[in-house]
């Protein structure tokens, strides 16, 4: 499975992702921003976690209009597999590859810790290796997590087991207590949790191993 | 030309930072704020004669996330 991870000016969970896809196997390069090409045959884009461009205008605004970023559209859009986490999600959001916003935390404070997750669906490359209604830890850690989604677009979402991970204890406010969702092909997650936080017992967890494994394993398969 | 554009959070979106700061004018013995909602102000210096539609077109591709704000554009 070849991967590629995006570095924004201000990302700062880069390192740990290519980390996380190496370590499950992956042949991990990375891609910078002003790039307008990904490289040739891959399977994977992941959108690390960090402040691109300073958090200025909106939480990952700017990096959603950056030439790599409408290359990263053209992948999805062609059945790629997209993962964007923290920032990466909120940048996901902004191009639209997932449906909702990302907004300040409704008890306004940054939150860093590690909190529980439920796996909504296992119905995903990403989330195949857990059982459905498990409990995983996972760290959090950012000040703009709160999804916000129509009414609308919550049901539809829920209609179509589109809701990847939702916090056990709801940290942010997260409409539906959503942490992660999918796009309608499912090949698309954003999340606002850390998996690559998580890869090996001495992080705390190693609770977030696995999904790398599930998403490095399904795509070699494919 | 000057183009200003507020950003407000649609109705019906909650805003935590507005409540945050309803609350703390309470704090302050201000009584009566029945509500506070925050937004921003961007200001836009323009080559004269830019068309408002194209003012329209920055708001929906950068400017202004339409699926939590509205906007409003003030020409000068």
């Amino acid at each position: 499975m070849r991967a590629a991870v995006v570095v924004f000016p201000g990302s700062n969970c880069d390192r740990d992702m290519v980390l996380a896809l190496r370590e499950s196997g992956a042949d991990v390069t990375t891609v910078w921003h002003k790039d307008a090409e990904l490289p040739q045959d891959l399977d994977l884009v992941a959108i690390p976690g960090g402040f691109s461009f300073g958090d200025y205008l909106r939480c990952g605004a700017i990096a959603a209009q950056s030439p790599i970023c409408r290359a990263v559209v053209e992948h999805a859009s062609r059945g790629g597999y997209v993962l964007g986490v923290c920032n990466g999600f909120q940048v996901l959001t902004e191009t639209g590859l997932v449906p909702g916003a990302l907004m300040r935390n409704s008890g306004l404070k940054f939150l860093c810790k590690t909190v529980g997750l439920i796996v909504a669906t296992e119905n995903s490359a990403f989330t195949s290796s857990y059982a459905q209604g498990s409990e995983i830890q996972v760290p959090i850690a950012h000040h703009d997590g709160n999804y916000f989604v129509t009414d609308a677009e919550l049901t539809m979402m829920l209609d179509e087991d589109r809701v990847a991970f939702r916090y056990s204890d709801n940290p942010n406010g997260s409409a539906g207590s959503i942490a992660g969702v999918l796009s309608s092909n499912r090949r698309v997650l954003g999340m606002m949790p850390h998996p690559e936080r998580a890869i090996e017992a001495q992080m705390g967890s190693a609770d977030g191993q696995a999904l790398f494994r599930a998403l490095v394993g399904q795509t070699i398969a494919a | 030309m000057k183009a200003i554009v507020t950003v407000m959070l649609k109705n019906g979106v909650l805003d935590p930072q507005g409540e945050a700061v309803k609350s703390a004018l309470g704090g302050l013995g201000f009584s009566g704020v029945n509500g506070v909602r925050q937004g921003k102000v961007i200001e836009l210096d323009l080559a004269d004669g830019t068309d408002a539609a194209q003012v329209d077109d920055m708001c929906n591709r950068l400017l202004v996330n339409a699926v939590i704000e509205s906007f409003t554009v003030d020409i000068l």
